[in-house]
C-alpha cells in the first residue's frame, strides 16, 4: 500500500491528544425498539501469554447493533461471563430478556496465532445454533470479530452479514488551495483506516471492484478529470481515460470485465462502457444533456444513470449495450446518484427539493413505479452507497462546514456516524463481501 | 430538437453582444494613460488590446461570470464582460484561456461536474460569438470541488456558481 501506513501512524501521533481513537466511529445516534435482543459475552482468553487488546465481544455487539437488526446488550447488564456451553444459565438471560447469547474463548494456536471458539444460543429454546472455532493472526482480531458477526447475522436472519467488508471514501483537510484531499480504506466500521492515494487536486468518485482488489476513482492531478484504476495491495494505478472534458463516474461491471463511465469529448456528459482489458470505449447515451452517475444492475445487461433530459436530473436505465433509456424515478423533483441493493430490487438515491437533500429508498420489489421513502434527516445529504447485503447505506453529510458519514439501515430505523476528528469526509462506497 | 434551440440562442447572443462589443470598443482606446510602455516604441493607439490592459483594464480585470442554481444560462450582467475579454481574444490571436467551471454543493458531484463543464461551454460559446476562436478556448469543470465560500448558505452558493476565466497565454 504504498508505505502509507507511516504517513497514517504520524497522524495518529498528532491527532490523539483531541480524543482520536484510530477509527471513524462515533456512537449510535438512533435506536430501533423492534431489533432482536442479543448478549455477547466478553470472550474468556486463555492463551499463555496477555490478552489481547481487541475486545472481540464489543466488536461483535456492535456490529449487530449497527445494523439495526439486533440490539447488544450493554456491558453493564452482562451479569455473568460462561466462557463454555455448560457454563450457561439461561435463566439469567431469560430474565434480562435476551433472544439470543453469544459465548465465546480464545487460546493459542500454531506459529503465534489465535483460535476463536463461539457458540451462539436461542434463550428460548435452550437450544445451540452455532458452535465454530475460527483461527485469527493477533493483529487481526478485529477482522475476526466482523466475521464472527456476519456467521451471527447469517444464522438467525437467513441474510449473509457484510461487517467484514471495507470501505472507501475520500478525506479533504486543509482549505482554498491548500487542501489536501486523499482516498481512504478502512473496515465497514470505521476502523483501520488506510490511506490508498494523497492528492493536492480534488479526488472523488471511489468504485470497487467486484473481487475488492482494486478501486477507481477520479482525480484531477492531471489537471483535468482523469479516472485511474488502483491496486490496493501493490499501490500500482493505471490512468484509464483522460479525454478532453469530462471523465467521470467510474463503476466496475458486475463480472470486472468492464467499467461504465461519464465522458464529456463528444461536446457532453454521455455513459460509456470500457472494456478494461483493451481500453475500448462504446457510447451507450447519446442525448444533450447531462448523463453521468452509471450504476451497474446484478445481471451486469443493465445500466442505471442520472440525467437531466427531462429538465431536472432523475435516475434512468438503458441496457448496458446501448439502447433506449426509460425514467426510473417518479418521485422528487431532483433524483442522483442511484446505489443498488442486493438482487436490484431496492434503490438508494440522493433526492432534492428545494434546498434539502436527503437519501430515498426505492423499493421496487412489488412492481409498478415502486414505493419511495425519505431514511435521512440532514439539508445535505448525498452519495448513499448499499452494503453488499442490501441491508445498509453509507452516505455523506454535512454538519456545518464538514462533511461527515453515517451508517444507516435500509429501513432507516438505526444510524451511525462515522467521522475523521480532523477534516472533511465525503464519498463513502461500501466494498463487495470478502472471500472467507 | 437541441440544436435548433442552440442555433437561435447563438444568434440571439451574437445580437445581444454585438452592442456591447462596440460599446467597449469605444472605451478600450482610454484605459489609463501610459507612461511606461517602453516594450512598444511605436505606441500608435489601434484600439486594440494589448497584454497589459488585462491588468488595467477594468473590464478585462473581471473574469468571474456567475450563474443561477441549475442553470447555465447567462445573465445580462456578464454581457459586458464577455464582450471585452472576446474582444481581447480577437485582438490578441495569440492568447488563450481556460474556463474553469464550478457548482454549489447542492446536487451529486458528478451531476456538478456536468453542470459546471455545462456553464464553461455556455461562457465559451459567447466568447466565440464575440470573436475569440474555439482553438483559443479550453473548457475544465471542477464541478463542486473547488469552492470559493463554504458556508451553506445562499450567498455562498451564489459565490460558487461561476466559470472562472484563466489566461494560459496572454
Amino acid at each position: 500500500m504504498k508505505k502509507l501506513p507511516w504517513i497514517f501512524v504520524l497522524f495518529g501521533l498528532l491527532a490523539a491528544p483531541l480524543g482520536w481513537s484510530q477509527s471513524l466511529t462515533v456512537g449510535a445516534v438512533t435506536g430501533n425498539e423492534a431489533a432482536l435482543p442479543i448478549a455477547v459475552v466478553p470472550f474468556a482468553f486463555e492463551g499463555a501469554g496477555l490478552p489481547p487488546d481487541t475486545d472481540i465481544s464489543a466488536v461483535i455487539g456492535a456490529d449487530l447493533s449497527r445494523s439495526g437488526q439486533f440490539r447488544a446488550l450493554g456491558r453493564q447488564d452482562i451479569v455473568e461471563a460462561p466462557a463454555r456451553p455448560a457454563d450457561v444459565k439461561f435463566a439469567t438471560w431469560r430474565l434480562l430478556k435476551q433472544d439470543f447469547l453469544v459465548i465465546g474463548r480464545i487460546s493459542d494456536a500454531d506459529a503465534g496465532a489465535l483460535r476463536i471458539e463461539f457458540e451462539l444460543f436461542d434463550v428460548a429454546k435452550q437450544s445451540r445454533l452455532l458452535g465454530l472455532a475460527i483461527g485469527a493472526r493477533p493483529n487481526d482480531l478485529r477482522g475476526a470479530a466482523h466475521q464472527i458477526a456476519d456467521l451471527i447475522y447469517e444464522k438467525i436472519l437467513g441474510v449473509r452479514g457484510a461487517f467484514w467488508t471495507r470501505i472507501a471514501y475520500v478525506t479533504a483537510t486543509g482549505v482554498g488551495r491548500d487542501t489536501q484531499y486523499a482516498l481512504m480504506v478502512a473496515d465497514s466500521d470505521g476502523f483501520n483506516p488506510q490511506t490508498v492515494v494523497r492528492s493536492r487536486e480534488p479526488l472523488l468518485s471511489p468504485a470497487w471492484s467486484p473481487d475488492g482488489k482494486r478501486l477507481a476513482y477520479v482525480s484531477f492531478e492531471r489537471g483535468n478529470s482523469s479516472i485511474y484504476i488502483q491496486e490496493l495491495t501493490t499501490g500500482s494505478r493505471q490512468v484509464v481515460a483522460s479525454y478532453r472534458g469530462i471523465n467521470g463516474a467510474p463503476a466496475f461491471s458486475p463480472d470486472g470485465s468492464r467499467l461504465a463511465l461519464t465522458l464529456s469529448h463528444s461536446g457532453n456528459p454521455e455513459i460509456y462502457v470500457m472494456d478494461i482489458a483493451s481500453r475500448r470505449t462504446t457510447q451507450i447515451t447519446r442525448h444533450f444533456s447531462i448523463d453521468t452517475e452509471p450504476q451497474w444492475m446484478p445481471d451486469g445487461a443493465t445500466l442505471l444513470f442520472t440525467s437531466d433530459r427531462a429538465g431536472k436530473p432523475q435516475i434512468y436505465s438503458v441496457p448496458a449495450s446501448g439502447g433506449d433509456a426509460t425514467r426510473v424515478s417518479f418521485q422528487g423533483e431532483y433524483n442522483a446518484r442511484a446505489t443498488i441493493g442486493y438482487q436490484g430490487k431496492t434503490l438508494a438515491m440522493a433526492q432534492g427539493g428545494g434546498n434539502v437533500y436527503r437519501i430515498a429508498v426505492l423499493d421496487r420489489s412489488r412492481g409498478g413505479a415502486g414505493d419511495m421513502r425519505l431514511i435521512s434527516p440532514g439539508n445535505l445529504d448525498e452519495s448513499p452507497s448499499f452494503a453488499p447485503n442490501g441491508s445498509m447505506i453509507l452516505y455523506a453529510a454535512r454538519e456545518g462546514k464538514r462533511g461527515v458519514l453515517f451508517a444507516v439501515s435500509a429501513d432507516g430505523r438505526v444510524r451511525q456516524r462515522l467521522v475523521l476528528a480532523d477534516g472533511d469526509v465525503r464519498e463513502p462506497a461500501w466494498g463487495p463481501f470478502r472471500q472467507r | 430538437m437541441n440544436n435548433p434551440m442552440r442555433v437561435i440562442l447563438s444568434v440571439a447572443l451574437i445580437a445581444s453582444l454585438a452592442a456591447c462589443s462596440k460599446k467597449v470598443k469605444e472605451e478600450a482606446p482610454t484605459p489609463t494613460p501610459e507612461p511606461t510602455k517602453v516594450e512598444t516604441p511605436v505606441a500608435v493607439d489601434d484600439g486594440k488590446y494589448d497584454a497589459s490592459d488585462l491588468d488595467s483594464d477594468a473590464c478585462l480585470r473581471q473574469r468571474v461570470v456567475y450563474f443561477d442554481f441549475d442553470k447555465a444560462e447567462i445573465r445580462g450582467e456578464a454581457q459586458a464582460i464577455l464582450a471585452c475579454h472576446g474582444k481581447y481574444l480577437v485582438d490578441r490571436p495569440s492568447a488563450a484561456m481556460t474556463l474553469e467551471g464550478h457548482a454549489d454543493e447542492r446536487g451529486s458531484r458528478e451531476y456538478n461536474l456536468g453542470l459546471g463543464e455545462r456553464r464553461g461551454n455556455a461562457v465559451s460559446s459567447a466568447l466565440q460569438a464575440n470573436g475569440g476562436s474555439a482553438s483559443q478556448l479550453n473548457v475544465v469543470s471542477y464541478g463542486e470541488e473547488r469552492p470559493n465560500c463554504s458556508d451553506s448558505s445562499e450567498e455562498c452558493w451564489g459565490k460558487n456558481r461561476r466559470v472562472e476565466i484563466v489566461y494560459t497565454a496572454k
